[in-house]
């Protein structure tokens, strides 16, 4: 089983064929099933807690403190000493909830992020799905989130809940268009919605480079809706701490609340692995067109590197906006969705597709 | 026309005001060193305590055990939860003359707020805001405090 850095292929291949030699073929899907589903379930739960520390260090960071310093060195272990707590602790459920909707409610908003996570290349040859469809499987399986949301809120039978289950209802209904109306411009430019060709598309140059302003204009528009999408930033009035004591998860506790935190990191990590894959070149390194040793030195950082990179950096912009911006009204909210950045997004698509037709790019 | 033009103007306006917001972030991030947070017991033998700090009342004595407060009893009035209390007596310095002194100057900390008034209205300057604040003790009885040492007199030259 050859284990190559930078091509995943041939050992995800090798694999597939070391269990078929050992067990039919139903059972070679299952084991692979289950094996692809442990490493999601084991990357999700360890990457949201790194992101929740990460998030507590950033934001401590922008507002002049330490952060967590007690727990480990760094405080790195504080985030673990959070996820037992909130194991530990009791499961209330408010007497008049409805109990089904109540229960079902996390699972419904954890399983849209685990679906969405599904598609992402991380490296070459390591993406669980690679649909034909990919963005547009991204962009329908992350609002079924909105599900779980607006469930939560009026199972829990507390007026902040639905309040805040209604506000975010609405918003991400509206950003949704926003998110996938700037990847629809990215589309028309690289012709193909299936990422791993997206990813290929970009071998001699981002896309954010290559596609000229439009392509600028539809990264900045994704990221403010994506922001707005994962509830983050100055858009997290659903869950407003000052007005709705917690929004839609007012009522949960213990691990059931913890999902909901999870899910909500582990969303961030979606938007900005999409803006990564679309805009920033996905796993290819930093190309410039005629620096050749340049581009070798850049070849030599293994794919994987590159992904996570070019996620924290985006992910540090969008804890950049949270703790900049002040909240925004739920009317300044859907202004600057229909007013702002929808009609800009239509300009866009044209101006891309102008592009695209004069065959002006690179 | 111009309707357009003021929709593009509040576009690039408001990316801008988002921009300036996010460098001031910026330079609080990249700035570390600057951070206000304290690791104080860690730090406890280097903590330096800010000039303005309130930590409690004391009264400064130099060299010789002397003071410069001389019973006037004004910070006694000034304070305004009773905190201070002051015990004067009478002396008879070398010209036979009868002249008012301290005998104690008691300083309950345990009801005192750090209100600053009693400094403030002190005609001498002879109690001052002091650094420590480290003030647990496990008596309450030890939080009343005598602020002149024993023995001590009042400086030469301080007028009446």
């Amino acid at each position: 089983m050859g284990f190559n850095i930078y091509d995943f292929t041939e050992m995800t291949h090798n694999m597939h064929l070391w269990f078929l030699e050992r067990m039919s073929p139903t059972a070679t899907t299952i084991v692979e099933w289950t094996v692809i589903g442990v490493c999601y379930l084991l990357f999700i739960a360890l990457f949201g807690l790194f992101l929740v520390y990460a998030e507590r260090k950033v934001c401590a960071a922008f507002q002049q403190r330490m952060g967590p310093m007690r727990v480990g060195p760094w405080g790195l272990l504080q985030t673990i000493a959070d996820f037992i707590k909130l194991l530990m602790k009791e499961l209330i459920m408010p007497k008049s909830a409805d109990k089904f909707l109540y229960n079902l409610a996390p699972f419904i908003t954890m399983i849209a992020t685990f679906m969405a996570i599904a598609v992402l290349p991380f490296a070459k040859g390591l993406q669980a799905l690679d649909f034909d469809i990919g963005v547009f499987y991204v962009t329908a399986v992350s609002s079924i989130g909105v599900i779980g949301i607006l469930i939560a809120g009026w199972s829990s039978n507390n007026k902040y809940s639905l309040i805040g289950a209604m506000r975010s209802g609405a918003q991400i209904l509206s950003y949704e268009l926003s998110v996938s109306l700037s990847l629809v411009t990215m589309i028309i430019f690289a012709g193909s919605m299936q990422l791993s060709v997206i990813v290929e598309g970009q071998r001699d140059g981002w896309f954010l480079f290559k596609g000229h302003i439009p392509a600028l204009i539809a990264f900045v528009i994704f990221l403010i809706a994506g922001t707005a999408e994962t509830n983050r930033g100055p858009f997290d009035l659903a869950e407003a701490e000052s007005e709705l004591t917690g929004g839609f998860h007012t009522e949960y506790s213990g691990i059931k609340f913890a999902f909901f935190f999870l899910a909500e990191y582990i969303n961030m990590f979606i938007v900005a692995a999409m803006a990564t894959t679309v805009f920033l070149g996905g796993w290819m390194p930093l190309h410039f067109g005629s620096f050749e040793s340049f581009n070798h030195i850049m070849d030599f950082i293994p794919p994987l590197v590159w992904f996570f990179m070019k996620v924290g950096g985006v992910i540090f912009l969008i804890m950049w906006f949270k703790w900049t911006f002040p909240r925004l009204r739920v009317d300044q909210i859907l202004t600057l969705e229909w007013k702002y950045l929808l009609p800009i997004n239509l300009v866009n698509i044209l101006l891309m597709s102008l592009i695209v037709l004069t065959k002006f790019h690179l | 026309m111009n309707a357009l033009f003021q929709y593009i103007s509040t576009v690039f306006k408001g990316v801008w005001t988002l921009l300036v917001g996010m460098r001031v972030t910026a330079k609080y991030f990249f700035t570390p060193w600057n951070h206000v947070t304290q690791q104080y017991p860690e730090n406890r033998d280097t903590l330096v305590m800010f000039d303005r700090f309130r930590g409690e009342v004391i009264m400064p004595h130099n060299g010789n055990n002397e003071h410069l407060c001389t019973g006037c009893g004004i910070c006694e009035l000034n304070c305004p939860n009773g905190s201070i209390e002051i015990i004067s007596k009478m002396e008879v310095n070398e010209e036979g003359k009868k002249k008012r002194a301290i005998d104690k100057h008691i300083y309950h900390l345990g009801m005192c707020t750090l209100c600053n008034l009693c400094i403030k209205a002190c005609p001498e300057g002879a109690i001052i805001m002091g650094q420590e604040f480290e003030h647990a003790v496990w008596d309450r009885s030890l939080l009343t405090k005598v602020l002149n040492k024993p023995g001590s007199i009042i400086a030469q030259g301080v007028k009446e």
